[in-house]
């Protein structure tokens, strides 16, 4: 199969997938009876947006990315963290409240805080790869479970060690030597592109080697496709797990980290929930993949950051994205495992073809 | 057990149907699993199906029973005409199947498992009560409605899956190896129920490679071998050595070994070893063995004798209660699987799909697997892509591998090239013990005599292996010496120059042949 070929069949699934999103989107908007046409929603959604909306797509995209990536390191070994969530809300509580206190200068107080965010994420992940390896207690409800755990805890010590103002509560305010603004690209009005986005790219570029260049990503990938090939290879699958485990709640840590050093500067009202959950449906957007997740990230960004211009050029509501988006993640599934049959199918057929054949051609 | 049965024949009788089974074809990408199979099984009668692991008979059942459509071929139930598309088609004829791994609700009573997904039948309140009641009876199952199926022992699990498919009016019972879980008395008292279901009408399709047990039980035999049935036996005049031969067949090529390369050199060495598993039992006593340079060790018995839990003990894949092993002067008992392969032990799975590959990676990444920490496949911490896809090709090309090639994913090969690329990868690297388990299972002649030399070359160059294989054929051919496992223990040692078959056969089951 040229590469031509394969490359056809990795987007055939995803532009699949959204076609039917945009189908489906499009129905429901005609069915809700709203003045506006599903030809408005889209006119709206998919026209070129302004300055303003354009840097908030790519640095919602930047932490919609490391959040996919957290989530795809457990699935690409079989393991579901749904706890990203909970991770990168306690580990920016911790990294928040540690740079907010400032006891180290500058830069070094920015990078001693990216390091804890990242410890306090592996840690929280790491409780339910313990739990998965020496009681056998699945992730997927510990980690959720972790996530309620996550959000009361930072709730409490937020109220008990917070700055009270007015009725809100934040940690302390980042002092302006540590602050890590970014780049303004348009007017200053429209606002900057974090620099600490970069760890996004540094992450997609870290993952990516991970997985294809190192004999630990073939253990991690071998261990997804067949545990039981893996452990007569030599694997441990427990150790596998709990590195995956810590890996993935340390990457989890860093989702905030640009949004807070960049603008928001404290921990409060400012912190944006749920990057946790989006970033598992990027993961599967994305096919747990490098390079598919950037895709993903981006149209999730994009739609979320389009959806906002719908109050005040149409009757729809915004949340009619999320259908979208739901959509495309449930049809990404089911398109990608017909492509996946399909593709095999070709193969033995091709197969076939060869056992026909001399060794000798086929070898060369 | 049976003298109970006898008086109510009369007023339960039940009439089972012919079924024929004609023509039936199946295959799968790669393999052919059945062709022209042709069955009969005659009413109120007890038919046997023999055959080899592999030779299709699990396949025919999932046929007969509408768990897999048959490509070709048809299912005639007195006469009529059927095309099952789903296990409910065939219960409504009256074909029940019970599976060779239970599938019942442990946390459930016995009667809530018989009731559950045929409430409709009998509902869920007395009139079911006493339904179960009337089959444990009527059969001598003595099985108490109320008691918890996770209490139950296997014996009884097993009446209760023949119970369940009795209550809902089977008439045909499909048994998949009955007795591969069952130890002698059970299989007795199994054979006691199986005649009463016959004298009171009923036909059971018995499944089996245990040729002992064919000959006590079964009215009719049917014997299979590479997805095809090729013949039949009176039960009455066949002899096991008879069966045998039609199971195993005439056509083989011989697997024989040429003059000993046995050395003296020690290269595998047990010492009482043993194995306990969480209930205490032994699943291995005792082993105490040597394997030498050169030389081939065959392990016979009948399968689920701790043949696998010996294999994963000494890979490392389970760590022994008991006893040493020894991997050449080191004492390797505690390593884990990856320091012994890093420690040249090759390994060749029973199960390849399961224990072998990757299935849907490319082949030369399935060349890394169990390799990921040798070169020519790594470099340091880093995969050595290209490293590895010259030495897939080396394979492919050494070991003939049928394949377009090396970006093919192993699931689109056919069992036999996966095997060969097996066989070359865990050749690579110079291994000092090679562990094949079931080498050739499942894979067809050509490739079969392929996998027989390379291992019969490495041997030459100075290669231990441990070979276990069900085909004793395989393993006269092929050893230098055998042993022979049952119940996790080894009972005997045979010269392959001068054993039978039969008398194999005879130490495997414990008994006379």
């Amino acid at each position: 199969m040229n590469t031509l070929k394969r490359i056809g069949f990795a987007l055939l699934a995803p532009v699949i997938a959204v076609l039917i999103a945009m189908l489906a989107t499009s129905i429901v908007i005609l069915a809700s009876g709203s003045d506006s046409s599903a030809g408005d929603f889209w006119s709206v959604i998919l026209a070129k947006p302004e300055n303003r909306i354009m840097v908030n797509i790519i640095n919602q995209t930047s932490m919609i990315y490391l959040s996919a990536v957290a989530a795809a390191i457990g699935f690409r070994m079989g393991l579901f963290n749904i706890g990203v969530e909970g991770q990168y809300t306690l580990a920016s509580y911790t990294a928040a409240t540690f740079a907010g206190a400032a006891l180290l200068p500058g830069a070094i107080n920015v990078f001693a805080s990216l390091v804890i965010a990242m410890a306090v994420g592996a840690i929280w992940a790491g409780i339910a790869g313990i739990l998965r390896t020496t009681r056998g207690v699945s992730e997927v409800i510990s980690t959720i479970m972790l996530n309620s755990i996550a959000a009361i805890l930072v709730g409490y010590l937020l109220d008990q060690y917070g700055e009270h103002g007015g009725n809100q509560v934040r940690t302390k305010a980042l002092h302006a030597s540590s602050q890590v603004p970014g780049w303004v690209p348009f007017e200053d009005r429209d606002g900057a592109i974090w620099t600490l986005g970069l760890l996004a790219v540094a992450v997609g570029i870290g993952f990516w080697v991970l997985l294809n260049k190192t004999r630990f990503g073939f253990d991690l990938r071998a261990t997804g496709l067949s545990q039981t090939a893996a452990v007569a290879s030599g694997i441990k699958v427990n150790r596998m797990v709990l590195v995956s485990m810590l890996l993935s709640g340390a990457v989890a840590g860093l989702i905030w980290m640009p949004a807070y050093f960049g603008s928001a500067y404290t921990y409060g009202t400012t912190f944006q929930a749920g990057l946790g959950f989006t970033g598992i449906a990027v993961a599967l957007l994305g096919r747990n993949q490098p390079v598919g997740m950037i895709f993903g990230a981006v149209l999730f960004a994009f739609l979320s950051a389009q959806s906002n211009s719908l109050v005040f050029q149409t009757d729809i509501s915004p949340s009619v994205v999320q259908i979208t988006q739901g959509v495309a993640v449930l049809a990404v599934v089911i398109a990608y495992e017909l492509v996946r049959r399909y593709r095999i199918r070709l193969e033995q057929r091709s197969v076939a073809r060869a056992r026909t054949a001399p060794a000798q051609e086929v070898a060369a | 057990m049976s003298a109970a049965a006898a008086d109510s024949v009369s007023a339960d009788a039940v009439h089972a149907p012919e079924v024929r089974l004609s023509g039936i074809g199946k295959s799968f990408p790669g393999v052919i699993a059945n062709h022209d199979v042709d069955v009969t099984i005659r009413p109120a009668t007890v038919h046997a199906l023999i055959g080899e692991n592999g030779a299709g008979k699990s396949t025919l059942m999932k046929i007969l029973y509408g768990v897999q459509k048959p490509d070709e071929g048809t299912i005639e139930v007195d006469g009529t005409q059927h095309s099952f598309r789903s296990p409910t088609d065939a219960i409504a004829v009256g074909i029940g199947m019970v599976f060779q791994h239970f599938m019942l609700a442990d946390n459930l009573t016995a009667l809530e498992n018989a009731v559950l997904g045929a409430e409709r039948l009998h509902g869920i309140g007395d009139k079911a009560r006493a339904e179960f009641e009337s089959i444990s009876s009527r059969y001598g199952f003595g099985l108490r409605p109320d008691v918890l199926v996770e209490t139950l022992g296997v014996a009884d699990r097993q009446r209760l899956e023949i119970l369940k498919v009795l209550y809902r009016g089977a008439q045909v019972i499909i048994l998949d190896e009955p007795t591969a879980v069952l130890v002698p008395q059970e299989v007795d008292a199994l054979f006691a129920n199986l005649r009463d279901l016959r004298s009171h009408g009923h036909s059971v399709l018995f499944i089996s490679h245990k040729l002992d047990e064919v000959l006590a039980i079964a009215d009719d035999i049917t014997v299979m071998r590479r997805g095809t049935t090729v013949g039949e036996a009176d039960p009455k005049t066949a002899t096991k050595r008879e069966l045998a031969e039609l199971m195993v067949g005439s056509e083989l090529p011989s697997p024989e070994t040429s003059e000993s390369t046995v050395t003296d050199v020690v290269q595998l060495s047990l010492r009482d070893l043993t194995l306990t598993d969480e209930a205490g039992r032994d699943l291995l006593s005792d082993i105490t063995l040597d394997i030498h340079r050169g030389e081939i060790l065959g392990i016979a018995g009948v399968e689920g004798n701790g043949q696998a839990e010996l294999v994963e003990t000494v890979m490392g894949m389970r760590r022994p209660t008991a006893g040493r092993i020894f991997l050449g002067d080191e004492d390797v008992t505690t390593w884990d699987t990856r320091r012994l392969r890093e420690s040249g032990v090759g390994y060749i799975p029973e199960d390849r799909h399961r224990h072998g590959l990757l299935l849907d990676s490319p082949l030369w990444e399935n060349r890394i697997l169990g390799h990921q920490t040798r070169p020519p496949s790594v470099k340091g911490p880093w995969i050595n892509r290209s490293g590895a896809r010259k030495d897939t090709r080396r394979i492919v090309e050494e070991y003939d591998v049928r394949t377009p090639g090396i970006d093919t994913v192993a699931r689109a090969l056919s069992g036999g090239n996966q095997q060969k690329l097996i066989i070359g990868r865990e050749m690579s690297g110079d291994p000092v013990l090679l562990i094949a388990s079931h080498p050739t299972r499942g894979v067809d002649v050509g490739a079969q005599a392929a996998i027989w030399s390379h291992i019969k070359r490495a041997r030459h160059d100075g290669l231990a292996v441990l070979l276990i294989s069900a085909d004793l054929d395989e393993l006269i051919g092929l050893s230098d010496r055998i042993e022979v496992i049952l119940r996790g223990r080894m009972v005997g040692t045979f010269d392959p120059a001068r054993v039978t078959p039969q008398d194999l056969g005879a130490a495997m089951t414990g008994g006379n042949a």
